[in-house]
Protein backbone atom coordinates (compact mmCIF):
# COMPACT_ATOMS: atom_id res chain seq x y z
CA UNK A 1 0.00 0.00 0.00
CA UNK A 2 1.54 3.04 -1.11
CA UNK A 3 2.27 6.05 1.75
CA UNK A 4 -0.30 8.47 -0.46
CA UNK A 5 -3.32 6.52 0.07
CA UNK A 6 -3.51 6.87 4.13
CA UNK A 7 -4.12 10.76 4.12
CA UNK A 8 -5.90 10.45 1.11
CA UNK A 9 -8.25 7.57 3.12
CA UNK A 10 -8.16 9.71 6.18
CA UNK A 11 -9.37 12.52 4.35
CA UNK A 12 -12.24 10.84 2.92
CA UNK A 13 -13.44 9.23 6.33
CA UNK A 14 -13.06 12.85 7.78
CA UNK A 15 -15.36 13.96 5.60
CA UNK A 16 -18.23 11.03 5.14
CA UNK A 17 -17.97 11.65 9.35
CA UNK A 18 -18.78 15.15 8.96
CA UNK A 19 -21.32 14.65 5.96
CA UNK A 20 -23.32 11.52 7.49
CA UNK A 21 -25.16 14.24 10.06
CA UNK A 22 -28.51 13.42 8.66
CA UNK A 23 -32.26 13.49 10.12
CA UNK A 24 -35.36 12.98 8.80
CA UNK A 25 -37.10 15.39 6.39
CA UNK A 26 -40.08 15.11 4.82
CA UNK A 27 -40.33 16.21 1.64
CA UNK A 28 -41.76 20.21 1.00
CA UNK A 29 -42.77 20.12 -2.33
CA UNK A 30 -44.61 16.41 -2.80
CA UNK A 31 -47.25 16.52 -0.19
CA UNK A 32 -46.87 13.22 2.41
CA UNK A 33 -43.66 11.56 0.66
CA UNK A 34 -40.03 11.76 2.26
CA UNK A 35 -37.73 11.42 -0.41
CA UNK A 36 -34.21 11.64 -0.57
CA UNK A 37 -33.28 15.04 -1.29
CA UNK A 38 -29.99 14.41 -2.96
CA UNK A 39 -31.73 12.44 -5.10
CA UNK A 40 -35.33 14.75 -5.39
CA UNK A 41 -33.41 17.71 -6.15
CA UNK A 42 -35.97 19.98 -6.08
CA UNK A 43 -35.58 21.75 -3.05
CA UNK A 44 -32.05 23.85 -3.68
CA UNK A 45 -31.69 25.43 0.04
CA UNK A 46 -31.43 22.33 1.50
CA UNK A 47 -28.51 20.44 -0.89
CA UNK A 48 -24.83 21.35 0.49
CA UNK A 49 -22.11 22.19 -1.96
CA UNK A 50 -20.27 18.68 -3.52
CA UNK A 51 -17.15 17.88 -2.48
CA UNK A 52 -14.54 16.22 -4.43
CA UNK A 53 -11.57 14.71 -2.85
CA UNK A 54 -9.12 13.86 -6.06
CA UNK A 55 -6.32 12.04 -5.03
CA UNK A 56 -4.89 12.03 -9.02
CA UNK A 57 -6.77 12.53 -11.64
CA UNK A 58 -8.35 8.92 -12.23
CA UNK A 59 -8.69 8.11 -8.22
CA UNK A 60 -11.70 10.78 -6.47
CA UNK A 61 -14.44 10.38 -4.55
CA UNK A 62 -17.52 13.20 -4.80
CA UNK A 63 -19.31 13.48 -1.74
CA UNK A 64 -22.74 15.29 -2.25
CA UNK A 65 -24.58 15.69 0.76
CA UNK A 66 -28.21 16.88 1.74
CA UNK A 67 -30.38 17.14 4.72
CA UNK A 68 -31.47 13.57 4.95
CA UNK A 69 -29.32 11.82 2.52
CA UNK A 70 -26.13 11.72 0.95
CA UNK A 71 -24.50 10.66 -2.20
CA UNK A 72 -20.85 9.31 -2.90
CA UNK A 73 -20.07 8.39 -6.08
CA UNK A 74 -16.10 6.65 -6.08
CA UNK A 75 -13.64 6.75 -9.52
CA UNK A 76 -12.14 4.21 -8.84
CA UNK A 77 -8.34 3.48 -11.01
CA UNK A 78 -7.92 2.63 -14.43
CA UNK A 79 -4.22 2.54 -15.78
CA UNK A 80 -5.04 0.96 -18.94
CA UNK A 81 -7.90 -0.86 -20.85
CA UNK A 82 -7.70 -4.03 -19.18
CA UNK A 83 -8.19 -2.54 -15.65
CA UNK A 84 -11.12 -0.44 -17.32
CA UNK A 85 -12.73 -3.80 -18.85
CA UNK A 86 -12.23 -5.40 -15.11
CA UNK A 87 -13.70 -2.05 -12.97
CA UNK A 88 -16.40 -2.27 -15.77
CA UNK A 89 -17.83 -6.35 -15.41
CA UNK A 90 -16.32 -5.76 -11.27
CA UNK A 91 -18.87 -2.88 -10.89
CA UNK A 92 -21.81 -4.29 -12.87
CA UNK A 93 -21.83 -7.34 -11.24
CA UNK A 94 -22.04 -5.07 -7.58
CA UNK A 95 -24.14 -2.94 -8.88
CA UNK A 96 -26.65 -5.95 -10.17
CA UNK A 97 -26.87 -7.10 -6.31
CA UNK A 98 -27.51 -3.24 -4.81
CA UNK A 99 -30.14 -4.55 -2.69
CA UNK A 100 -28.05 -6.77 -0.89
CA UNK A 101 -25.75 -3.81 -0.22
CA UNK A 102 -28.58 -1.52 0.90
CA UNK A 103 -26.39 1.94 0.84
CA UNK A 104 -25.32 0.73 -2.90
CA UNK A 105 -27.34 2.77 -5.81
CA UNK A 106 -28.17 0.76 -8.74
CA UNK A 107 -26.52 3.32 -11.44
CA UNK A 108 -23.25 5.16 -10.85
CA UNK A 109 -23.65 9.28 -11.30
CA UNK A 110 -21.89 10.26 -14.39
CA UNK A 111 -18.28 9.85 -14.17
CA UNK A 112 -17.70 7.88 -11.64
CA UNK A 113 -17.51 4.57 -11.34
CA UNK A 114 -19.82 3.32 -8.11
CA UNK A 115 -21.98 5.57 -6.09
CA UNK A 116 -23.27 5.01 -2.28
CA UNK A 117 -26.63 6.48 -1.46
CA UNK A 118 -27.02 6.76 2.41
CA UNK A 119 -30.18 8.14 3.89
CA UNK A 120 -31.28 8.96 7.67
CA UNK A 121 -33.02 5.91 7.83
CA UNK A 122 -29.80 3.56 6.91
CA UNK A 123 -28.23 5.98 9.83
CA UNK A 124 -30.92 5.20 12.55
CA UNK A 125 -30.43 1.48 11.48
CA UNK A 126 -26.93 1.32 11.02
CA UNK A 127 -23.83 2.78 13.02
CA UNK A 128 -22.45 5.70 11.31
CA UNK A 129 -19.34 4.42 12.12
CA UNK A 130 -19.89 1.58 10.29
CA UNK A 131 -21.37 3.06 7.48
CA UNK A 132 -18.01 4.64 7.16
CA UNK A 133 -15.70 2.07 8.12
CA UNK A 134 -17.94 0.04 5.06
CA UNK A 135 -16.57 3.10 2.44
CA UNK A 136 -13.06 2.70 3.15
CA UNK A 137 -12.58 -0.89 3.27
CA UNK A 138 -14.59 -1.10 0.24
CA UNK A 139 -12.40 1.73 -1.69
CA UNK A 140 -8.93 -0.01 -0.60
CA UNK A 141 -10.36 -3.30 -1.10
CA UNK A 142 -11.33 -2.66 -4.74
CA UNK A 143 -7.74 -1.57 -5.90
CA UNK A 144 -6.61 -4.41 -4.25
CA UNK A 145 -9.20 -6.66 -6.29
CA UNK A 146 -8.42 -5.02 -9.52
CA UNK A 147 -4.78 -5.53 -9.49
CA UNK A 148 -5.11 -9.25 -8.69
CA UNK A 149 -7.56 -9.85 -11.07
CA UNK A 150 -5.50 -7.99 -13.73
CA UNK A 151 -2.05 -10.05 -12.78
CA UNK A 152 -4.23 -13.08 -12.67
CA UNK A 153 -5.65 -12.06 -16.37
CA UNK A 154 -1.85 -11.78 -17.28
CA UNK A 155 -0.72 -14.99 -16.18
CA UNK A 156 -3.65 -16.50 -17.42
CA UNK A 157 -3.22 -15.11 -20.99
CA UNK A 158 0.37 -16.39 -21.05
CA UNK A 159 -0.32 -19.51 -19.96
CA UNK A 160 -3.50 -20.26 -22.85
CA UNK A 161 -0.66 -18.43 -25.45
CA UNK A 162 1.96 -20.51 -24.50
CA UNK A 163 -0.38 -23.83 -24.28
CA UNK A 164 -1.63 -22.59 -27.98
CA UNK A 165 1.38 -22.16 -29.42
CA UNK A 166 3.40 -25.37 -28.74
CA UNK A 167 2.03 -27.57 -31.19
CA UNK A 168 3.18 -24.69 -33.80
CA UNK A 169 6.21 -24.53 -32.47
CA UNK A 170 6.67 -28.28 -32.23
CA UNK A 171 5.06 -28.97 -35.92
CA UNK A 172 7.28 -25.93 -37.26
CA UNK A 173 9.67 -25.61 -35.08
CA UNK A 174 12.48 -24.92 -38.00
CA UNK A 175 10.33 -22.67 -39.82
CA UNK A 176 9.68 -20.83 -36.02
CA UNK A 177 13.25 -21.01 -35.05
CA UNK A 178 14.59 -19.45 -38.28
CA UNK A 179 11.93 -16.72 -37.59
CA UNK A 180 13.87 -16.20 -34.83
CA UNK B 1 -26.94 11.16 42.53
CA UNK B 2 -24.43 12.14 40.02
CA UNK B 3 -24.39 9.64 37.33
CA UNK B 4 -26.75 9.71 34.55
CA UNK B 5 -29.63 7.55 34.50
CA UNK B 6 -29.70 5.81 31.35
CA UNK B 7 -33.37 3.84 29.73
CA UNK B 8 -33.16 1.87 26.60
CA UNK B 9 -36.79 2.36 25.60
CA UNK B 10 -36.84 0.45 22.24
CA UNK B 11 -34.34 0.15 19.51
CA UNK B 12 -35.85 2.46 17.21
CA UNK B 13 -35.58 6.33 16.71
CA UNK B 14 -37.27 9.12 19.13
CA UNK B 15 -37.85 12.38 17.65
CA UNK B 16 -39.39 13.88 20.62
CA UNK B 17 -40.02 13.39 24.39
CA UNK B 18 -42.04 15.16 26.86
CA UNK B 19 -42.62 15.01 30.61
CA UNK B 20 -45.52 15.92 32.35
CA UNK B 21 -45.41 18.70 35.21
CA UNK B 22 -44.45 15.64 38.14
CA UNK B 23 -41.96 14.20 35.49
CA UNK B 24 -44.19 10.79 36.32
CA UNK B 25 -45.59 10.56 32.81
CA UNK B 26 -43.12 10.59 29.46
CA UNK B 27 -44.43 10.71 26.13
CA UNK B 28 -41.94 9.43 23.36
CA UNK B 29 -42.66 9.14 19.86
CA UNK B 30 -41.91 5.82 18.14
CA UNK B 31 -42.99 5.63 14.71
CA UNK B 32 -46.16 6.53 13.56
CA UNK B 33 -47.77 6.19 17.05
CA UNK B 34 -46.67 8.42 20.42
CA UNK B 35 -46.22 5.88 23.72
CA UNK B 36 -46.74 6.78 27.28
CA UNK B 37 -44.61 5.49 30.36
CA UNK B 38 -44.83 5.87 33.40
CA UNK B 39 -42.07 5.74 36.30
CA UNK B 40 -41.53 2.51 37.81
CA UNK B 41 -38.34 2.34 40.10
CA UNK B 42 -35.57 2.82 38.04
CA UNK B 43 -37.19 2.12 34.65
CA UNK B 44 -40.28 2.94 32.76
CA UNK B 45 -43.19 0.77 31.72
CA UNK B 46 -45.84 1.26 28.82
CA UNK B 47 -48.96 2.37 30.00
CA UNK B 48 -50.70 3.64 27.04
CA UNK B 49 -50.32 3.95 23.24
CA UNK B 50 -52.00 6.40 21.33
CA UNK B 51 -52.47 5.99 18.09
CA UNK B 52 -54.10 8.35 15.13
CA UNK B 53 -51.04 9.35 13.14
CA UNK B 54 -50.36 7.44 9.58
CA UNK B 55 -47.10 8.50 9.20
CA UNK B 56 -43.89 9.27 10.97
CA UNK B 57 -44.81 11.11 14.43
CA UNK B 58 -42.52 13.93 14.39
CA UNK B 59 -43.37 15.40 17.95
CA UNK B 60 -44.58 15.99 20.75
CA UNK B 61 -45.58 17.87 23.92
CA UNK B 62 -47.30 18.41 26.89
CA UNK B 63 -48.33 20.83 28.67
CA UNK B 64 -47.39 21.58 32.47
CA UNK B 65 -50.68 23.52 33.39
CA UNK B 66 -53.40 21.87 31.94
CA UNK B 67 -51.94 18.27 30.67
CA UNK B 68 -52.95 17.59 27.75
CA UNK B 69 -51.09 16.05 24.52
CA UNK B 70 -50.05 17.64 21.43
CA UNK B 71 -48.46 15.79 18.68
CA UNK B 72 -47.56 16.17 15.13
CA UNK B 73 -46.73 14.21 12.05
CA UNK B 74 -45.69 13.93 9.05
CA UNK B 75 -48.99 13.39 7.95
CA UNK B 76 -49.86 16.92 7.85
CA UNK B 77 -52.20 16.89 11.24
CA UNK B 78 -51.89 17.50 14.65
CA UNK B 79 -53.51 16.27 17.64
CA UNK B 80 -54.56 17.59 21.00
CA UNK B 81 -55.32 13.95 23.74
CA UNK B 82 -57.32 14.78 26.98
CA UNK B 83 -57.20 12.43 29.73
CA UNK B 84 -61.02 11.18 30.07
CA UNK B 85 -62.23 9.75 33.45
CA UNK B 86 -61.43 6.28 32.59
CA UNK B 87 -57.86 7.34 32.16
CA UNK B 88 -58.43 6.72 28.52
CA UNK B 89 -56.87 9.92 26.27
CA UNK B 90 -59.05 11.57 23.21
CA UNK B 91 -58.07 12.43 20.58
CA UNK B 92 -58.80 16.08 18.72
CA UNK B 93 -57.71 16.70 15.11
CA UNK B 94 -56.98 20.58 14.78
CA UNK B 95 -57.68 22.54 11.62
CA UNK B 96 -54.06 22.76 11.14
CA UNK B 97 -54.91 23.94 7.58
CA UNK B 98 -51.12 23.12 6.24
CA UNK B 99 -50.42 20.65 3.10
CA UNK B 100 -46.75 19.50 3.99
CA UNK B 101 -45.34 17.88 6.85
CA UNK B 102 -45.68 19.21 10.86
CA UNK B 103 -42.20 19.10 11.83
CA UNK B 104 -42.29 20.56 15.54
CA UNK B 105 -44.95 21.44 18.24
CA UNK B 106 -44.41 23.04 21.61
CA UNK B 107 -47.43 24.38 24.14
CA UNK B 108 -46.90 27.98 24.59
CA UNK B 109 -46.44 28.48 28.95
CA UNK B 110 -49.35 29.36 29.67
CA UNK B 111 -51.07 26.56 27.42
CA UNK B 112 -53.83 28.65 25.61
CA UNK B 113 -52.05 27.96 22.54
CA UNK B 114 -49.64 25.94 20.65
CA UNK B 115 -47.26 26.58 17.78
CA UNK B 116 -46.60 23.61 14.90
CA UNK B 117 -43.71 24.53 12.39
CA UNK B 118 -43.98 22.80 9.53
CA UNK B 119 -42.55 21.93 5.90
CA UNK B 120 -45.59 24.45 4.39
CA UNK B 121 -42.93 27.11 5.07
CA UNK B 122 -45.24 28.53 7.68
CA UNK B 123 -45.97 28.16 11.51
CA UNK B 124 -49.39 27.45 12.89
CA UNK B 125 -50.46 29.25 15.91
CA UNK B 126 -53.59 26.76 17.07
CA UNK B 127 -56.03 27.80 19.38
CA UNK B 128 -59.30 26.79 21.41
CA UNK B 129 -62.40 28.76 20.12
CA UNK B 130 -65.04 27.73 22.87
CA UNK B 131 -67.87 28.57 20.54
CA UNK B 132 -67.14 25.97 17.59
CA UNK B 133 -65.23 23.61 20.63
CA UNK B 134 -62.51 23.16 18.42
CA UNK B 135 -58.86 24.37 18.12
CA UNK B 136 -58.50 26.38 15.21
CA UNK B 137 -55.18 27.59 13.77
CA UNK B 138 -53.54 31.26 11.87
CA UNK B 139 -50.40 31.14 10.11
CA UNK B 140 -47.34 33.29 10.29
CA UNK B 141 -46.24 33.09 6.44
CA UNK B 142 -44.39 36.34 5.79
CA UNK B 143 -40.65 36.06 5.62
CA UNK B 144 -40.57 31.75 5.95
CA UNK B 145 -38.63 30.63 2.81
CA UNK B 146 -38.43 27.06 3.71
CA UNK B 147 -39.15 24.12 6.15
CA UNK B 148 -39.46 25.39 9.93
CA UNK B 149 -37.55 23.04 11.96
CA UNK B 150 -38.06 24.00 15.65
CA UNK B 151 -39.87 26.49 17.31
CA UNK B 152 -39.49 27.70 20.53
CA UNK B 153 -41.94 30.14 23.01
CA UNK B 154 -40.80 33.61 25.08
CA UNK B 155 -42.30 33.14 28.59
CA UNK B 156 -44.66 35.89 27.64
CA UNK B 157 -46.33 33.10 25.50
CA UNK B 158 -47.03 35.74 22.91
CA UNK B 159 -43.06 36.01 21.32
CA UNK B 160 -42.35 32.80 19.35
CA UNK B 161 -38.80 32.10 17.96
CA UNK B 162 -38.31 29.64 14.38
CA UNK B 163 -35.62 27.85 13.28
CA UNK B 164 -35.70 27.05 9.56
CA UNK B 165 -33.68 25.65 6.57
CA UNK B 166 -33.37 29.00 4.89
CA UNK B 167 -30.68 29.65 7.83
CA UNK B 168 -32.63 32.18 9.65
CA UNK B 169 -33.33 32.08 13.19
CA UNK B 170 -36.81 34.71 13.26
CA UNK B 171 -38.67 35.70 16.35
CA UNK B 172 -42.39 36.30 15.78
CA UNK B 173 -45.61 37.90 17.49
CA UNK B 174 -48.01 35.13 17.89
CA UNK B 175 -50.45 37.87 19.57
CA UNK B 176 -54.21 36.76 18.67
CA UNK B 177 -57.00 38.80 20.03
CA UNK B 178 -59.30 37.61 22.63
CA UNK B 179 -56.98 34.65 23.49
CA UNK B 180 -53.91 36.77 24.83
CA UNK B 181 -54.01 39.76 27.13
CA UNK B 182 -51.47 42.42 26.20
CA UNK B 183 -47.79 41.63 26.68
CA UNK B 184 -45.90 44.05 28.50
CA UNK B 185 -43.21 45.38 26.44
CA UNK B 186 -40.03 43.35 25.79
CA UNK B 187 -36.73 44.40 24.09
CA UNK B 188 -38.38 42.42 21.49
CA UNK B 189 -40.84 44.72 20.82
CA UNK B 190 -43.76 46.83 22.28
CA UNK B 191 -46.66 46.81 19.96
CA UNK B 192 -46.89 43.78 18.35
CA UNK B 193 -49.92 42.56 16.11
CA UNK B 194 -49.72 39.01 14.82
CA UNK B 195 -47.37 38.02 12.37
CA UNK B 196 -44.48 40.96 13.26
CA UNK B 197 -41.01 39.64 13.18
CA UNK B 198 -39.39 41.46 15.79
CA UNK B 199 -35.93 39.78 14.80
CA UNK B 200 -34.08 38.13 12.29
CA UNK B 201 -31.14 36.25 12.46
CA UNK B 202 -29.01 34.34 9.77
CA UNK B 203 -26.28 31.86 9.73
CA UNK B 204 -22.99 33.12 8.73
CA UNK B 205 -22.40 30.36 6.95
CA UNK B 206 -25.76 29.51 5.37
CA UNK B 207 -26.40 26.71 7.61
CA UNK B 208 -30.09 25.38 8.54
CA UNK B 209 -31.15 26.07 11.53
CA UNK B 210 -31.77 23.62 13.70
CA UNK B 211 -32.78 24.96 17.11
CA UNK B 212 -33.60 27.80 18.83
CA UNK B 213 -34.59 28.73 22.63
CA UNK B 214 -35.34 32.03 24.56
CA UNK B 215 -33.14 32.28 27.63
CA UNK B 216 -36.24 31.69 30.98
CA UNK B 217 -36.38 35.49 31.23
CA UNK B 218 -36.83 35.32 27.11
CA UNK B 219 -34.48 38.58 26.97
CA UNK B 220 -31.96 35.88 25.00
CA UNK B 221 -32.28 33.94 22.16
CA UNK B 222 -29.85 31.01 21.29
CA UNK B 223 -30.01 29.14 18.11
CA UNK B 224 -27.94 26.22 17.34
CA UNK B 225 -27.25 25.90 12.74
CA UNK B 226 -25.81 23.32 10.86
CA UNK B 227 -21.96 24.96 10.67
CA UNK B 228 -21.53 23.55 14.52
CA UNK B 229 -22.38 26.83 15.41
CA UNK B 230 -24.23 28.00 18.84
CA UNK B 231 -25.50 31.62 18.06
CA UNK B 232 -26.60 33.96 21.05
CA UNK B 233 -28.76 37.17 20.56
CA UNK B 234 -29.18 40.03 23.02
CA UNK B 235 -31.94 42.18 21.46
CA UNK B 236 -31.20 45.84 22.47
CA UNK B 237 -34.71 47.59 22.20
CA UNK B 238 -37.45 47.28 20.07
CA UNK B 239 -36.24 48.02 15.89
CA UNK B 240 -33.03 48.12 16.79
CA UNK B 241 -30.07 46.32 16.18
CA UNK B 242 -29.17 43.89 18.59
CA UNK B 243 -27.05 44.68 21.49
CA UNK B 244 -24.67 41.45 20.68
CA UNK B 245 -24.81 38.97 18.15
CA UNK B 246 -22.20 36.10 20.00
CA UNK B 247 -21.53 33.07 17.37
CA UNK B 248 -19.50 30.40 19.62
CA UNK B 249 -18.47 28.16 16.15
CA UNK B 250 -16.92 24.36 17.97
CA UNK B 251 -14.65 20.96 16.35
CA UNK B 252 -17.89 19.08 16.70
CA UNK B 253 -20.45 17.70 14.68
CA UNK B 254 -23.44 20.03 14.20
CA UNK B 255 -25.49 20.17 17.19
CA UNK B 256 -29.67 19.48 16.58
CA UNK B 257 -31.06 20.50 20.12
CA UNK B 258 -30.54 22.92 22.91
CA UNK B 259 -31.97 23.90 26.10
CA UNK B 260 -31.03 27.11 28.79
CA UNK B 261 -30.09 25.55 32.05
CA UNK B 262 -29.94 29.57 33.33
CA UNK B 263 -29.08 32.59 31.97
CA UNK B 264 -26.00 32.11 31.88
CA UNK B 265 -25.34 28.32 30.92
CA UNK B 266 -27.14 26.23 27.69
CA UNK B 267 -26.93 22.81 26.82
CA UNK B 268 -26.81 21.90 23.32
CA UNK B 269 -26.51 17.67 21.61
CA UNK B 270 -26.48 16.25 18.60
CA UNK B 271 -24.44 14.32 15.98
CA UNK B 272 -21.38 14.12 18.48
CA UNK B 273 -23.94 12.32 20.52
CA UNK B 274 -22.81 13.83 23.71
CA UNK B 275 -24.42 16.93 25.40
CA UNK B 276 -22.41 20.27 25.58
CA UNK B 277 -22.45 22.73 28.19
CA UNK B 278 -21.91 25.96 26.59
CA UNK B 279 -21.23 29.53 29.07
CA UNK B 280 -20.97 32.75 28.59
CA UNK B 281 -22.73 36.30 29.00
CA UNK B 282 -23.23 39.24 26.88
CA UNK B 283 -19.31 39.71 26.55
CA UNK B 284 -18.82 36.59 25.31
CA UNK B 285 -19.82 32.67 25.34
CA UNK B 286 -17.33 29.39 25.15
CA UNK B 287 -17.67 25.91 24.90
CA UNK B 288 -17.41 24.77 28.53
CA UNK B 289 -17.50 21.35 28.77
CA UNK B 290 -19.34 18.31 27.80
CA UNK B 291 -21.49 16.70 30.17
CA UNK B 292 -20.70 12.98 28.29
CA UNK B 293 -16.78 13.19 27.13
CA UNK B 294 -15.58 9.76 25.38
CA UNK B 295 -11.98 10.94 25.52
CA UNK B 296 -12.22 11.53 29.55
CA UNK B 297 -13.46 7.77 30.03
CA UNK B 298 -11.05 4.62 30.66
CA UNK B 299 -10.13 2.28 28.06
CA UNK B 300 -12.87 -0.09 28.22
CA UNK B 301 -13.08 -3.43 26.32
CA UNK B 302 -9.74 -3.31 24.61
CA UNK B 303 -8.07 -6.12 25.72
CA UNK B 304 -4.87 -7.03 23.75
CA UNK B 305 -3.71 -3.97 21.39
CA UNK B 306 -0.50 -5.32 19.13
CA UNK B 307 1.61 -2.60 17.69
CA UNK B 308 1.42 -4.35 14.81
CA UNK B 309 -2.69 -4.26 14.78
CA UNK B 310 -2.41 -0.58 15.59
CA UNK B 311 -0.74 0.36 12.71
CA UNK B 312 -2.06 -2.03 10.28
CA UNK B 313 -5.33 -0.25 11.11
CA UNK B 314 -3.22 3.53 10.30
CA UNK B 315 -2.20 1.76 7.00
CA UNK B 316 -5.51 0.45 6.26
CA UNK B 317 -8.36 2.24 7.21
CA UNK B 318 -6.72 5.75 7.95
CA UNK B 319 -7.79 5.44 11.47
CA UNK B 320 -5.82 6.54 13.91
CA UNK B 321 -6.90 3.57 16.85
CA UNK B 322 -6.67 0.46 16.88
CA UNK B 323 -10.34 -0.20 18.70
CA UNK B 324 -12.25 -1.06 16.72
CA UNK B 325 -15.45 -1.98 18.65
CA UNK B 326 -19.21 -1.52 17.50
CA UNK B 327 -20.50 0.78 20.89
CA UNK B 328 -19.72 4.05 21.26
CA UNK B 329 -17.67 5.30 24.18
CA UNK B 330 -20.44 8.06 24.88
CA UNK B 331 -23.95 7.15 26.28
CA UNK B 332 -25.84 7.81 23.33
CA UNK B 333 -25.39 5.66 21.13
CA UNK B 334 -26.60 8.21 18.33
CA UNK B 335 -27.57 11.43 17.13
CA UNK B 336 -29.16 13.27 20.05
CA UNK B 337 -32.70 14.92 18.89
CA UNK B 338 -33.99 16.00 21.64
CA UNK B 339 -33.20 17.88 25.00
CA UNK B 340 -35.33 18.83 27.43
CA UNK B 341 -35.35 20.65 31.08
CA UNK B 342 -36.20 17.93 33.58
CA UNK B 343 -35.34 19.00 37.02
CA UNK B 344 -34.91 22.40 39.06
CA UNK B 345 -37.21 25.69 37.90
CA UNK B 346 -36.17 27.69 34.77
CA UNK B 347 -33.41 29.89 35.61
CA UNK B 348 -32.07 26.97 37.36
CA UNK B 349 -32.11 23.13 35.79
CA UNK B 350 -29.27 21.04 37.85
CA UNK B 351 -30.77 17.81 35.54
CA UNK B 352 -32.17 17.41 31.75
CA UNK B 353 -33.40 14.53 29.62
CA UNK B 354 -32.34 13.40 26.34
CA UNK B 355 -33.55 11.50 23.62
CA UNK B 356 -32.00 10.27 20.65
CA UNK B 357 -32.38 8.00 17.15
CA UNK B 358 -30.91 5.26 19.27
CA UNK B 359 -34.23 4.99 21.18
CA UNK B 360 -32.72 5.67 24.72
CA UNK B 361 -33.69 8.22 27.43
CA UNK B 362 -31.05 9.37 29.62
CA UNK B 363 -31.50 12.38 32.61
CA UNK B 364 -28.22 13.84 32.39
CA UNK B 365 -26.84 15.73 35.74
CA UNK B 366 -25.83 18.87 35.24
CA UNK B 367 -22.32 18.98 36.59
CA UNK B 368 -20.73 15.40 35.16
CA UNK B 369 -19.16 13.48 37.79
CA UNK B 370 -15.36 13.69 37.61
CA UNK B 371 -13.72 10.46 37.45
Amino acid sequence: MSQSLRPYLKCVRSSLTAAISLSNFASQTAERHNAPEIEAGRTPEVILNPLVIARNENEKVLIETSINSIRVSIKIKQADEIEHILVHKFMRFLTQRAENFFILRRKPVKGYDISFLITNFHTEAMLKHKLVDFIIHFMEEVDKEISEMKLFLNARARFVAEAFLTPVSSFHGAAVLSWG
Amino acid sequence: MTTPEINLLFHQPISDHAFNADRSLLAVTRENNVELFTRSGKGFTLKDELKGHDKTVTSVDISPVTGRIVTCSQDRNALVWEPTSDGAWKPTLVLLRLNRAATFVRWSPDASKFAVGSGARAIAICYFEEENDWWVSKHIKKPLRSTVLSVAWHPNSVLLAAGSTDAHARVFSSFIKGVDNKPAPTAWGERIPFNTVCGEFINNSGGWVHAVDFSPSGDTLAFAAHDSSVTLVYPSAPEQPPRAVITVTTPMLPFVTLAWLNENELVAGGHDCQPVVFQGDVSGWKMAYSVDDPSKKGEVGEGERSALNMFKQMDLKGKDAAADDSTLRTVHQNTIVTIRPYEGQPGNITKFSSTGVDGRIVIFPKIPRRA
